[in-house]
C-alpha cells in the first residue's frame, strides 16, 4: 500500500520544528509501523537527507523505548500496543498519517521524534524500591503472599516506563506511572513497610518534574500499551492520604 | 598458550565458600576510594552496579539505552532457575549443576557452573525482597514450571515477562544507590574503547549519543556486561542496538575471545513474513510445556492445519526424544524443525515453519488455564501475524537468540586483561556450547549480586586506587582514535546504506554458519565476509555530522565491529572439527543426524587473540576437566 506521512522533523531542542511530508511506497501490511520508518529512512539516506530520528530497541513491545503520537494517539491506532508492534495492516492504502513526538513539558524535545523521559528514572531514584540489601533477606517463600495480591503488583508492575500516559494526557499527568510503581510495591508485603514513605517522596519529585495534575481524563488508560488501570491512581492517592499524617509525626519526633 | 582458569581445586561443594575465604578483601573504609565502571545496566549490570554501590565503592554505570531499565534483558519471557526444590520433585543443587554442565554439552566449567547452582537460590530470595512479583499458588508459596533439558520444575516465572521483573528489580536497587549518591549514572552512551594503561584496564571512551562528544572515564576498574552478539546475523531476537562493540574493542585491546561460534538459535520464534523484516520475535520455550510441535508426514502438504487429520501428523519431537519430548533441548528442538523444513515438511508462507498446537492443552486444561499462563504470548503473537493461537496452532521456527561465547574469564570473571572484568552474557562462562532456557537470567544475576561484589575486591586490594586518570595520554590518544574512526565513516559517502550491508552479512552468517555448519560454507563466509568489509569501508553511505543525535552512524560502528568479528567467529567454528551443542559441523554426526563430540581433541574452551585486521588471530587453549560429572554422549531419547 501507499501512505502519505507527515513527520515531525526538529533538529534540537532549540530549533524550530516543522511537520514534513513524505511519501511511503509499496508498505507492506505485514510490515510494523517501525519497519515501515525504517523505509522511509532508506529512501531518505538515498537522496542525501537526513533520516528521522526515533528511539526504538527491542521492537517487541516491552523496552519501553518507541514513542511516537500517531494521528493524534499515543502508540497509534489499536489498543494495549506500542508503536514498534503495531503493524502496517491496521491502516489503509492512501492514508495521511501525522507522526508526533511526546509533547509534555517534562520530556523536553531531543530530535525529531526522540525525547527526554529522565524525570522517569527520577521519580523511581526518590523511592520506587525496597530497600532491601543484597544478601541477607529471607528465604523466597517464608512470607507468603496471596495470590490476588501478587496478580495485582503483577499487573501494576506491568508498566513499561515509556511516558505514553503522560502524552496522551491533556495535563501531561504522571499519576499512572507514579501509582503503578507506588501500587506494585504498596501491595506486597516486602514493600508495604516503606509505603508511605514511599508514596510521599515518588508524588513530590512527581511535582518537582514539573508534571501536570490528574483530573479524571482517563486518557492514560486508553493508551497505556500495557493496561495499566486508572484504579492505581485511586489507590495511590488513598495510600497518600493515609501517609500524610504518619510521615510527619515520625518527622516531629512521634511514631513510636 | 595454555590458559588458566584459576578455578579453586578439591571438593567442588566446598569450592566457592573456601575461595570466598581466600580472597582478599576492601576494608570498608578504603572501598570509596575506588571507582569502578560499570558499562551496561541489564540483569548483569544493573545487579552489579547496585550491589557495588551498596557495598560503597564509587560506581558509574553506563548503557546505550535512554534509561537503565530498557536493557534487553527485559524482553525475557520465560522465567529464571534456581535449586529451591519447593516442588519436593528431586531437584538440588548438584542436579542443576548436571543439567547445566550436560545442556552444555561438556563445554563448559565445572567449578563456575557449580557456583552458579549454588547461589540460584540466593536469586530467588533477594528478588523476593525486592517486590519481584512472581507468580503464587492459592497459598502464598512461589509456583515453578518446566523449561527445556530438565526433568524437574525449577523455573521461577512472572506471567510472561520474567526478564522485565528480575530487570525492574536489580533497576530499582539501582535507583535507590543513585539517590544514596553511591552510583553515577550515564544513559545514552556507547563505549566504543576499553583504555589500557601499562596492561591493565583503566577506563573507558564514550560517545555521548545526544551530543555527538567523545568522552573519557577513568576507573579502577572496568565491569563489561554488555550483553550477546547474535545480531551478527542481522535478524535475531536480539534489540536492535545489541552489539558487540563493547566486547569487540576489549579484544582489540587484548582480551580473549572465547568460543565465538558457540551461539543459540532459539526453536521457537514467529518465522521471517518478508524482506522488510527488522527483527524476529521469540515465543518463550515456556509454550513448548503445553504446545506440541507437528508438521504433517507429507511432503509439500498444503493443507490448513485442521484439515490433517490426526494420522497424518508426525509430532517429530514426541517421536525422536520419547523421554524429553517437546522439552527437549534447544539446540536440538532448533536443528528437528530445520531438518522437518528442509524435507520440505514446513508449513506456512516460505514453507519455513512448523506448528506449536495448544488443541491438546486446551481440551485438558481449558482457554483459560492457558491464556492464564501465556495470555501475553498468546497476544503478541496475534499482534504480529494476525492469527488466533487458541483457534489454530501457532507457527514457529528457529531464530538466532543466544551467545554463549564471549569474552574469556577466569573463575573471578577477570579477563585476561587484569582490571577487566566480564558478567553476563558477554562472557563465556557457564553455558559451554548450549545454554538451557532459564539460566541467562541466573547467570546473569549471580554475576552482578553474588559473584563480582566478591571478586572484585581481590583485584583491588592489590593495586592503588586512583592511580591513572583521564588526564593520562592514553585517554586522549583513545578519544582521537575514535573521532578519527567517525569522521572516516562520515567522508565515505557511498553508495549501500548501512543496513543493506548488514543484511548482506546476516545472510552470509545465516546460510554459512548458522544451524548446520560445513568446511566448505564456512569457507565461503571466509572468503566473503573481507570482501563485504572492503565494500563496508568503500561504499557505505552514513549520512549526517559526528557532533550531534545519528543513529545511523551508531549503526554505522556497530557494523564495522560485526564484519570484523564475523571472520573470528567462522574461524572459531572452522577450527572446532567437531559438534557440540549450537554448534553443529554436518562432517561430524551420528547416523540419525545427533550432534558428534570429539572430547580426545577439542574438549578446550578456545580463546582467541586478535592480531591485527587482516592477520591471522592466536589460538590460546584452556582444557576442561570433569572431575564431577562423567563425560557421557549427551542422550534426550
Ligand atoms: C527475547 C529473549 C527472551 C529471553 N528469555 C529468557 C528467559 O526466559 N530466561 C533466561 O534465563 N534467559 C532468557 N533470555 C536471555 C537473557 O535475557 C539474556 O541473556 C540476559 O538477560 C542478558 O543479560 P545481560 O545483563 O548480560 O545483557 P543485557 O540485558 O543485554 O544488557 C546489556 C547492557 O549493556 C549495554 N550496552 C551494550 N553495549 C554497550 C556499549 N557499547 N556501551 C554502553 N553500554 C552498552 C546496554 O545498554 C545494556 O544496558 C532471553 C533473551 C531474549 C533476547
Ligand atoms: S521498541 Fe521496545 S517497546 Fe517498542
Amino acid at each position: 500500500m501507499n501512505l502519505t506521512l507527515y513527520v515531525w522533523r526538529q533538529k534540537g531542542p532549540k530549533e524550530k520544528g516543522s511537520l514534513e511530508r513524505y511519501e511511503a511506497k509499496h508498505v507492506s501490511p505485514d510490515s510494523s509501523f517501525l519497519e515501515m520508518l525504517d523505509e522511509v529512512n532508506e529512501d531518505l539516506i538515498k537522496s542525501g537527507k537526513d533520516p528521522i530520528v526515533f528511539d526504538h530497541d527491542c521492537r517487541e513491545g516491552i523496552c519501553g523505548m518507541c514513542s511516537q503520537m500517531i494521528n493524534g494517539i499515543a502508540h497509534g491506532p489499536d489498543t494495549e500496543i506500542t508503536v514498534c508492534q503495531l503493524h502496517m495492516r491496521k491502516f489503509k492504502d492512501g492514508d495521511s498519517i501525522y507522526i508526533e513526538p511526546w509533547r509534555a513539558k517534562a520530556f523536553p524535545l531531543i530530535s525529531d521524534l526522540m525525547v527526554d523521559r529522565s524525570a522517569f528514572d527520577r521519580i523511581i531514584e526518590s523511592y520506587g524500591y525496597t530497600s532491601a540489601h543484597t544478601g541477607g533477606v529471607p528465604d523466597g517463600n517464608a512470607i507468603p503472599v496471596s495470590k490476588v495480591n501478587a496478580d495485582i503488583a503483577m499487573d501494576a508492575a506491568a508498566c513499561i516506563g515509556c511516558g505514553a500516559c503522560v502524552a496522551a494526557c491533556p495535563n501531561a499527568s504522571a499519576m499512572l506511572f507514579v501509582s503503578a510503581k507506588v501500587s506494585h510495591l504498596g501491595v506486597l508485603p516486602q514493600g508495604e513497610v516503606e509505603a508511605a514513605r514511599r508514596v510521599k517522596a515518588m508524588v513530590s519529585q512527581m511535582d518537582a518534574e514539573g508534571f501536570g495534575n490528574c483530573t479524571n481524563h482517563y486518557e492514560c488508560e486508553a493508551a497505556c500499551p500495557k493496561g495499566i488501570k486508572v484504579t492505581f491512581i485511586s489507590r495511590m492517592n488513598r495510600e497518600l492520604l493515609k501517609a500524610i499524617p504518619q510521615v510527619e509525626k515520625k518527622a516531629a519526633g512521634g511514631g513510636f | 598458550m595454555i590458559l588458566d582458569g584459576k578455578c579453586p581445586t578439591g571438593p567442588i561443594e566446598t569450592s566457592w565458600d573456601r575461595h570466598r575465604f581466600e580472597m582478599k578483601l576492601v576494608n570498608p573504609a578504603n572501598k570509596r576510594k575506588f571507582k569502578v565502571l560499570v558499562v551496561g545496566t541489564g540483569l548483569a549490570g544493573g545487579a552489579a552496579a547496585a550491589t557495588l554501590g551498596e557495598l560503597g565503592y564509587n560506581v558509574e554505570a553506563f548503557c546505550y539505552q535512554d534509561s537503565a531499565r530498557r536493557a534487553h534483558s527485559i524482553a525475557a519471557q520465560g522465567g529464571i532457575n534456581a535449586a529451591k526444590n519447593y516442588p519436593n520433585d528431586g531437584d538440588s543443587i548438584y542436579r542443576l549443576f548436571y543439567d547445566t554442565i550436560k545442556g552444555g554439552d561438556f563445554r563448559a566449567r565445572e567449578a563456575d557452573v557449580w557456583r552458579l547452582a549454588q547461589v540460584s537460590n540466593n536469586i530467588i530470595d533477594q528478588c523476593v525482597a525486592q517486590g519481584v512479583p512472581f507468580a503464587r499458588d492459592y497459598a502464598g508459596y512461589l509456583d515453578n514450571r518446566s523449561f527445556g533439558g530438565a526433568q524437574v520444575s525449577r523455573t521461577f516465572y512472572a506471567r510472561g515477562q520474567t526478564g522485565q521483573q528480575l530487570l525492574l528489580g536489580a533497576y530499582q536497587a539501582l535507583c535507590r544507590q543513585v539517590q544514596a549518591g553511591s552510583v553515577k549514572l550515564h544513559t545514552r552512551r556507547e563505549m566504543l574503547d576499553l583504555v589500557v594503561v601499562d596492561g591493565e584496564a583503566k577506563g573507558i571512551t564514550c560517545r555521548n549519543l545526544v551530543t555527538g562528544q567523545i568522552e573519557s572515564y577513568w576507573g579502577d576498574a572496568v565491569v563489561l556486561c554488555t550483553g550477546g552478539y547474535v545480531n551478527v546475523f542481522y535478524l535475531s531476537t536480539n534489540a536492535m542496538g545489541c552489539s558487540v562493540t563493547a566486547a569487540w574493542r576489549s579484544a582489540k585491546k587484548g582480551a580473549y575471545f572465547a568460543n565465538p561460534c558457540y551461539t543459540q538459535i532459539h526453536p521457537t520464534c514467529i518465522p521471517q513474513s518478508g524482506d522488510h523484516q527488522s527483527k524476529l520475535t521469540l515465543m518463550s520455550e515456556s509454550l513448548r510445556n503445553d504446545g506440541r510441535c507437528w508438521v504433517p508426514k507429507k511432503q509439500g502438504d498444503e493443507r490448513a492445519a485442521h484439515q490433517i487429520p490426526e494420522d497424518e501428523r508426525d509430532y517429530y519431537l514426541e517421536r525422536k526424544y520419547p523421554s524429553f519430548g517437546n522439552l527437549a533441548p534447544r539446540d536440538i528442538a532448533s536443528r528437528a524443525a530445520k531438518e522437518q523444513c528442509d524435507d520440505n515438511r514446513g508449513v506456512g508462507p516460505g514453507k519455513r515453519g512448523v506448528f506449536l498446537d495448544f488443541a491438546d492443552s486446551i481440551k485438558r486444561l481449558g482457554e483459560d488455564k492457558i491464556r492464564e499462563r501465556y495470555g501475553n504470548l498468546f497476544d503478541m503473537y496475534e499482534k504480529i501475524t494476525d492469527e488466533n493461537g487458541y483457534k489454530q496452532p501457532m507457527r514457529i521456527y528457529p531464530a538466532p537468540h543466544y551467545s554463549m561465547g564471549g569474552l574469556w574469564v577466569d573463575y573471578n570473571c577477570m579477563s585476561n586483561v587484569p582490571g577487566l572484568f566480564v558478567l553476563g552474557e558477554a562472557n563465556f562462562s557457564v553455558h559451554g556450547a548450549n545454554r538451557l532456557g532459564a539460566s541467562a537470567l541466573m547467570q546473569g544475576l549471580a554475576d552482578g549480586y553474588f559473584v563480582i561484589p566478591n571478586t572484585i575486591a581481590n583485584y583491588l586490594a592489590r593495586i592503588t586506587p586512583g592511580k591513572v586518570k583521564d588526564d593520562h595520554p592514553e585517554f586522549k590518544r583513545s578519544r582521537e582514535e575514535i573521532q578519527g574512526q567517525m569522521d572516516k565513516l562520515l567522508s565515505i559517502k557511498g553508495k549501500k546504506t548501512v543496513s543493506e550491508l548488514n543484511r548482506e552479512l546476516g545472510k552470509v552468517m545465516w546460510n554459512n554458519a548458522g544451524m548446520a555448519r560445513s568446511e566448505q560454507s564456512l569457507k565461503e563466509a571466509i572468503k566473503r565476509i573481507p570482501e563485504l568489509r572492503e565494500e563496508f569501508w568503500n561504499n557505505v553511505n552514513v549520512t549526517g555530522v559526528s557532533g550531534s543525535t545519528n543513529q545511523q552512524l551508531e549503526n554505522a560502528w556497530r557494523l564495522a565491529d560485526f564484519l570484523e568479528f564475523a571472520e573470528l567467529f567462522v574461524k572459531d567454528a572452522l577450527h572446532r572439527e567437531e559438534s557440540c551443542g549450537g554448534h553443529f559441523r554436518v562432517e561430524h554426526q551420528t547416523e540419525d543426524g545427533e550432534a558428534m563430540r570429539d572430547d580426545e581433541n577439542f574438549c578446550y574452551v578456545g580463546a582467541w587473540e586478535f592480531k591485527g585486521i587482516d592477520k591471522e588471530p592466536e589460538l590460546h587453549k584452556e582444557p576442561l576437566k570433569f572431575e564431577n560429572v562423567e563425560l557421557a554422549v549427551r542422550s534426550y531419547k
